[in-house]
């Protein structure tokens, strides 16, 4: 059953995009880590559409508007970071922190 | 069953490597080439999964959008030449934890779940594709365009070089006052 197959490396990829995400300090690879994870979402969708019949397709295409979306705004949200403290490390958006 | 191992061997090998290249690599500009071919991998997964149309927006927005953005993010926040990520140790031992075990728990679920309903269907044309997007999910095509426009509003203001002398309450400070990494 090859379902079964995409769906294993569709886990995988999601459980590597975990590790960059609590590993990485960077806010651009924190970034790459979602786009990652993003991306085993589609390939589920896609391979429940092909085994199954579920209307995942359109879904794919609305979830790569919003994840366009989320990456710009991302990036915008990065340079305001290294604008203000000269670098884009998380560990320096502490401000809000009480 | 060899089909099955066949398809995870080629999956390691066009998505598995590159997707941990690009949270293991200490170069950011590396990672982000190596996002691009996860992506570009994905696009074959997709092709594989009869779904030409997405194989190619994946493509289109993915390889061509998306990863554009992010080099240029890491070149506008670029601060040292080799732009290195610092990783630190520790971390580095419970994220590998945290993210096996979630793996473990879903390949679980995943290999225990009875999936012999699912059989092959019949995946929609790119027409039937299109007829869906204007037709049955117009109401969402409307609100990801919506959505589409705030973030690109969004990404404008919250990027934008503010006059200094205009807003004196968040003055940037310079470079040597950041504590260096």
């Amino acid at each position: 059953m090859t379902l079964r197959a995409f769906l294993l490396v569709a886990a995988f990829l999601f459980s590597v995009g975990i590790y960059g995400l609590l590993t990485r300090r960077h806010a651009v690879a924190l970034l790459l880590s979602i786009e990652v994870m993003a991306n085993a979402a589609n390939l589920v969708f896609v391979a429940f559409a092909r085994f199954g019949g579920a209307p995942g397709q359109p879904l794919v295409l609305f979830a790569l508007a919003v994840t366009v979306a989320e990456v710009a705004v991302g990036l915008a949200l990065v340079t305001l970071l290294y604008r203000r403290h000269g670098d884009a490390l998380l560990d320096l958006a502490s401000e809000a922190k009480g | 069953m060899t089909d099955e191992l066949a398809l995870l061997a080629l999956s390691v090998i066009l998505v598995g490597i590159p997707a941990i290249r690009v949270v293991r690599t200490g170069n950011l500009v590396r990672a982000v080439f190596w996002l691009a071919l996860t992506l570009l991998g994905t696009a074959v997964l997709y092709a594989l999964l009869q779904a030409p149309f997405l194989a190619g927006v994946q493509v289109l927005t993915y390889v061509g959008g998306v990863v554009t953005l992010m080099i240029f993010g890491v070149m506008v926040t670029r601060r040292h030449d080799s732009a290195v990520v610092a990783i630190d140790g520790r971390n580095r031992v419970r994220g590998a934890l945290a993210a096996g075990a979630f793996f473990a728990v879903l390949g679980w679920a995943i290999v225990r779940t009875d999936l012999s309903d699912f059989t092959p269907a019949t995946t929609p044309t790119t027409q039937a594709l299109a007829h869906d997007l204007l037709d049955t999910y117009l109401l969402a095509f409307e609100v990801t365009s919506v959505l589409l426009l705030a973030a690109i509003i969004c990404a404008v203001v919250l990027a934008r070089r503010r006059d200094p002398e205009l807003h004196p309450a968040h003055p940037t400070p310079s470079r040597e006052e950041v504590s260096p990494r």
